[in-house]
């Protein structure tokens, strides 16, 4: 049959398959819903079974509670976001908002499939927006050009279950940190109304991971900060002046030499995805190595190590964000038992999954609701109350500002975001806490770019 | 790639991501492998897609190329039964939600054919993959966490020479602090042998003894206090590794006994000439050991110390790749073949990770005489066990060979199919004498999946069954074997050997 057909034939039946590219329209009812639609969803919504969730009733109402009602955001809408996106609204849901603040860049085609080589420079929100919104009739996707930052919590209320497929430590811990800024509790009970699941996805080449989590209830990021891996990050001495590794040879002229020759302009700042920069990068980096005979730098490591790029492919991706999906689902319906709570994937041997339960962390910062202690002696410099703020394994703090209430009123001690406050209070970090007239007991509330609200802390002196 | 050239061609910007995977080399094999897809149901576009994304364009693009010929999709049936030799071209073929009967016969087909055959079922919020291929070879099997190959153990000459080469006991503190772990513990390790009978630390107790003899070796300030030599404290925490006898692991030991390996002829592929040569290197030049792999850790120490050492390691591996290829070459001279095997050093570097993987045909998997019962029972002591849904997926498949249709499918079905199902999975377990028990739970789950294919299942599937695929055309990485069982509802999965 199929290699007898004349290839014009052949052609002509793929071009056919290909233009109905949009999902068998039919001439269904009013919401554009045609026979059978839902028969997949269906039967796990409508019929009652052995391993449903202790709440399930089967009802047809819970298909219109998904279709027209159930509000999801989907945060990033690159590798796992395209696929996110696709499996709910596959799945029946549909109204569904998608933030992400990036373009579309061409390395992103071998896997971000809602774009088009056309799409490149094209913000990733609208174009995902666009494509799901044409192809599965019915589909509502909302799409916001912007930061998670950009919005507060009258925003991220709306919704009744977040999934988020980011490419940041960072970003992830400033949406666990927004949801749980929406928990309410009566007398210190959680009021379970308040609680938005958050459902987060990650993956890095042939791995990666699912969680659950409930806010409040379940582990949540900041509990388990010590399972991301640590960044590389070359000590100065070996990029200065002991290079070994290519790496180190790249490292060195994007830190040391850029900022010294601003070969593209003053004050131009290195764009890893301007091609002139990272040949100039490369060349240099080039020159360096054979000063110490290394060999082994290469375009496309030097790409790598300045845009610290991850590798990725399309399965990855797709096992994971279905994984993702399938969590939506089966809280959106109480149809099953949600994961319970960590997914590890990982297909560079067979294929291997490992599911555990990720325990909540007594005192945890984002999640404990319980004021964390930082204990110095007061002859202790500013400095180092810095240091272990970014450097403790579950702080890990960016670039923390701290204020304390000092005779009534509220004084920044430090702040490193700001250039003019910077060199305002850097002489602070010199001083000793008690030069500072910090007393034993005394609140501290440091903001950071991890968490959306400032977090408290209590100072205790130690002898 | 264009190196020192500007810029990137469009295409490895495109796949720049999984380049840095599978290489360019991997991406080549990538586009020319002919791959046939069975049955674009949800679970066949999703692998579609993702076997599209990494390797062309899309679909559309093709119209126009003669490589559309790449993905195919039409009903297996007339095929098997007019011309089942249409499937002899391809790399790979891809059977989705296929009936149980199509499938065996593809698979049989298959078999005969050396072409292997992956089969892949999404069936509610269960999903099965079953790889069928007699034998799969893989060079470049990118193990994660590979130790690294130092033969501290039993140091070549050059890198006897080199160590001797430090005095660690007349060094200026900068030299000092700056000495490559590797040679510190080369360096102590003669002393240790010199106290202990040219043995090697072998428990917990003698390491702890070595590591202190390591760490009284750090420098000390006037006034005794020592002195902070990070890379003392390198060679400390690396001790433990460091000092894995070198030797051939039972993988590779495996692959030299398998019987290609032992009868080379000019049909031999080139994976086991290779395999073949390296036996032959580890049984005369390299004396019990695998060619060296020439790659060291970074490591404290300044550049010069740390490349010269790097390139004693990196010398001694080209030295034993080039003899490597010369029985490479009397391999293919006695076979009066005459190739050239380009990349041969960068074959000998994954000497280490050979790997050949075979899977059983889905006819042994079948009959009731070569079953693996063993593993079924011996899986089925936790009722719980995704064999349970293994056993669900082959009651069904009686189930539609029976009533022509598969359980619950309507609902007013459901009910009356609990029962007709438990039949058939009771006739299962008789006919291949089977004692296990299989909860009534799963087969009131499978009647109320009505043969349902969610489309969160189907995309889960899709990603795993893509990427065996990738495995399998571009021969890195290894594939499963054989049998994948996945359970969305618990969010689990299990690998069988059937």
């Amino acid at each position: 049959m199929a290699d007898g057909e004349e290839p014009e034939k052949k052609r002509r039946r793929i071009e056919e398959l290909a233009e109905k590219m949009a999902v068998d329209s039919g001439h269904g009812d009013s919401t554009g819903d045609w026979d059978g639609r839902w028969n997949h969803v269906r039967k796990f919504l409508e019929r009652s079974g052995p391993f449903t969730h202790p709440d399930f009733e089967p009802s047809t109402e819970s298909l219109q509670f998904l279709l027209e009602t159930c509000k999801i955001l989907v945060i990033g809408a690159g590798g796992l976001g395209c696929e996110l996106l696709k499996n709910l609204a596959l799945s029946g849901f549909r109204n569904i908002h998608v933030v992400d603040m990036d373009t579309i860049d061409v390395s992103n085609l071998n896997r971000q499939f809602l774009f088009r080589a056309k799409d490149v420079g094209r913000p990733k929100a609208d174009v995902a927006a666009d494509f799901v919104n044409s192809r599965i009739p019915g589909c509502s996707v909302v799409p916001h050009f912007k930061k998670i930052q950009d919005f507060d919590e009258t925003f991220y209320k709306q919704f009744h279950i977040i999934v988020c497929g980011l490419d940041s430590i960072v970003a992830r811990r400033w949406m666990n940190g927004m949801l749980m800024s929406l928990l309410s509790f009566d007398d210190g009970v959680l009021d379970p109304s308040s609680i938005i699941p958050l459902i987060d996805g990650g993956t890095e080449g042939f791995k990666g991971n699912a969680r659950v989590i409930l806010p409040g209830m379940t582990a949540c990021i900041d509990c388990t900060l010590e399972l991301y891996p640590p960044q590389i990050n070359f000590p100065m001495c070996t990029i200065a002046s002991m290079p070994r590794l290519p790496e180190h040879c790249i490292e060195y002229v994007r830190i040391l030499l850029w900022p010294k020759e601003e070969p593209f302009g003053d004050g131009t700042a290195l764009d890893g995805d301007n091609p002139e920069h990272i040949q100039w990068v490369f060349h240099k980096a080039q020159e360096r190595a054979s000063e110490f005979s290394i060999t082994g730098v290469t375009y496309r490591l030097t790409q790598g190590v300045v845009k610290r790029i991850i590798p990725a492919v399309a399965s990855t991706n797709a096992v994971i964000a279905a994984a993702c999906a399938m969590e939506v689902f089966k809280i959106a319906s109480s149809a099953y038992i949600p994961l319970n709570n960590y997914l590890v994937f990982n297909d560079v041997d067979g294929l291997y999954t490992y599911t555990f339960e990720a325990e909540r962390k007594e005192n945890c910062p984002a999640c404990s609701q319980i004021a964390q202690d930082l204990r110095f002696p007061p002859s202790a410099k500013l400095q180092e109350v810095l240091e272990y703020l970014t450097e403790n394994a579950s702080l890990q703090m960016k670039s923390p500002a701290i204020t304390a209430t000092l005779e009534g009123k509220n004084k920044t001690l430090y702040l490193q975001t700001v250039a003019s406050i910077e060199q305002r209070t850097r002489p602070n970090l010199s001083k000793t806490l008690k030069e500072l007239g910090l007393v034993d007991g005394q609140e501290l509330a440091v903001a950071d770019v991890t968490t959306p609200q400032t977090v408290l802390f209590k100072l205790r002196f130690t002898t | 790639m264009a190196d020192g050239s500007k810029g990137k061609s469009t295409k490895e910007q495109k796949y720049d991501r999984q380049l840095r995977l599978w290489g360019d080399h991997g991406q080549d094999a990538l586009e020319n492998a002919h791959v046939c897809v069975i049955n674009a149901t949800a679970t066949g576009t999703e692998l579609l897609k993702n076997l599209v994304l990494p390797g062309k364009c899309s679909i559309k693009q093709n119209i126009k190329s003669p490589d559309i010929s790449r993905f195919q999709i039409f009903t297996p049936d007339k095929l098997l039964d007019n011309d089942p030799e249409f499937f002899h071209r391809f790399s790979l073929v891809i059977g989705v939600q296929l009936e149980e009967s199509t499938c065996l016969r593809l698979g049989a087909v298959l078999w005969n054919a050396g072409v292997p055959f992956l089969a892949c079922r999404t069936y509610g919020l269960v999903g099965y993959m079953r790889l069928a291929v007699r034998e799969h070879t893989v060079i470049e099997s990118h193990p994660d966490n590979a130790l690294e190959d130092l033969r501290l153990d039993q140091p070549f000459t050059e890198l006897k020479n080199h160590v001797q080469s430090y005095n660690l006991d007349n060094m200026e503190k900068k030299h000092h602090s700056h000495t490559p772990w590797i040679i510190i513990v080369a360096k102590y390790l003669e002393k240790w042998y010199n106290e202990h009978n040219f043995q090697l630390p072998k428990n917990y107790k003698e390491k702890e003894s070595f590591r202190e003899l390591i760490r009284n070796g750090i420098l000390q300030n006037e006034n005794g206090v020592p002195e902070d030599e990070e890379n003392f404290e390198e060679a400390i925490k690396n001790v433990n590794t460091a000092l894995n006898p070198t030797k051939v692991r039972i993988l590779t030991l495996e692959i030299f006994d398998g019987e290609e390996c032992k009868n080379i002829t000019s049909q031999t592929p080139a994976f086991w000439i290779m395999a073949r040569a390296v036996k032959e290197f580890v049984e005369s030049e390299g004396g019990g050991n695998l060619p060296v792999r020439g790659t060291i850790p970074d490591m404290i120490a300044d550049s010069e110390k740390f490349i010269n050492l790097q390139n004693v390691y990196r010398e001694k591996a080209m030295q034993d790749a080039l003899l490597v290829a010369k029985h490479v070459e009397s391999l293919l001279q006695s076979v009066g073949k005459v190739h050239v095997i380009l990349l041969f050093f960068y074959h000998s570097k994954n000497a280490a990770f050979l790997r050949v993987v075979h899977c059983r045909s889905l006819a042994d998997e079948y009959s009731v005489e070569s079953l693996n019962k063993d593993e079924i029972t011996s899986c089925m002591d936790s009722p719980d066990c995704e064999m349970v849904l293994y056993l669900m997926l082959r009651s069904i498949d009686r189930f539609h060979q029976q009533h022509s249709r598969y359980p619950g499918v309507y609902n007013y079905q459901v009910e009356e199919d609990i029962g007709k199902l438990k039949l058939c999975v009771n006739s299962l377990l008789q006919e291949y004498g089977l004692n296990v028990n299989v909860k009534d739970d799963y087969i009131h789950e499978f009647c109320r999946y009505g043969a349902s294919e969610p489309h969160t299942v189907a995309s889960f599937l899709g990603g795993c069954a893509a990427q065996e695929a990738i495995k399998i055309i571009t021969h890195q990485f290894v594939p499963f074997n054989n049998t994948f069982i996945y359970n969305a509802m618990s969010q689990t999965s299990a690998t069988f050997q059937l």
